[in-house]
């Protein structure tokens, strides 16, 4: 079977509950340290902006296989806001919050595949995967 | 939690040997500017040779506390940041420029008393 773990982020020790799950599946699944180090990163930007922009959301980190590859998935889910202008919150250096405008875009360079799907005054759900290469 | 500050001669030296969550690190820069300011410091080393993990938040926060260092008038110098977080932060596009940084605590001394002389 495999693993599947969920965070529930409604505070700041949430951010490094997530980020923790997310380093022990990581070593677990046999990353390397710059990819734990990749994934932990993503997983953190997420739960930093449930925290930031919904205040409540919940962080899925599961693994996932498909034919010949294992690999580890993120899935960060809110009932927020949502977000207006998905391709701005995709520039770099884009910021509502005063931050660096680096989660977003960042999280997708540091993943192999990233969806996201947000609905104004519904919520966003965004899916990011890391392959064992 | 609070991260240590440990006073030498005119400088401060900071290890981070915990995980940093959001308010951690900002304590961590009020701390350090009162402590320059307590103790009329002329340089910071912020050792990071522990840390796993450098995120957005974290790295403005380190940012910021360079420069409000040096608005004080102290220099600060980050020092063993790891390969996975240099890695990473450069996925990311976090350049830290104007950091000052070295390989490690030793280096991070000569590297501040370079700065100050400089």
């Amino acid at each position: 079977m495999q693993v599947q773990t969920h965070v529930d982020i409604n505070s700041e020790w949430g951010i490094v509950a997530a980020r923790q799950a997310g380093r022990k599946l990581a070593r677990e699944i046999g990353f390397g340290s710059v990819d734990q180090a990749r994934i932990t990163t993503a997983i953190s930007e997420l739960a930093r902006n449930i925290y930031l922009y919904a205040n409540k959301g919940q962080i899925y980190i599961e693994e996932v296989s498909n034919a010949n590859k294992r690999g580890v998935k993120i899935t960060a889910i809110d009932q927020g806001p949502g977000i207006k202008d998905v391709r701005k919150v995709m520039e770099d250096g884009f910021t509502t919050s005063g931050g660096l405008g680096a989660g977003l875009p960042g999280v997708r360079r540091l993943m192999d595949d990233f969806t996201i799907d947000s609905e104004v005054n519904n919520g966003t759900t965004i899916s990011a995967i890391k392959w064992l290469r | 939690m609070r991260i240590p500050i440990l006073k030498l001669r005119d400088y401060l030296l900071i290890s981070v040997q915990v995980e940093l969550d959001d308010k951690t690190a900002l304590q961590f820069q009020e701390d350090v500017l009162s402590k320059i300011h307590e103790e009329g410091s002329r340089g910071v080393v912020i050792d990071l040779t522990s840390v796993e993990m450098i995120d957005s938040f974290i790295a403005k926060v380190l940012g910021d506390v360079v420069d409000m260092s040096n608005l004080m008038g102290a220099k600060v110098v980050l020092t063993g940041i790891q390969p996975p977080v240099a890695i990473t932060l450069i996925d990311m596009g976090i350049m830290l420029e104007d950091v000052p940084t070295a390989l490690d605590l030793e280096q991070g001394l000569d590297r501040l008393q370079l700065e100050l002389e400089g």
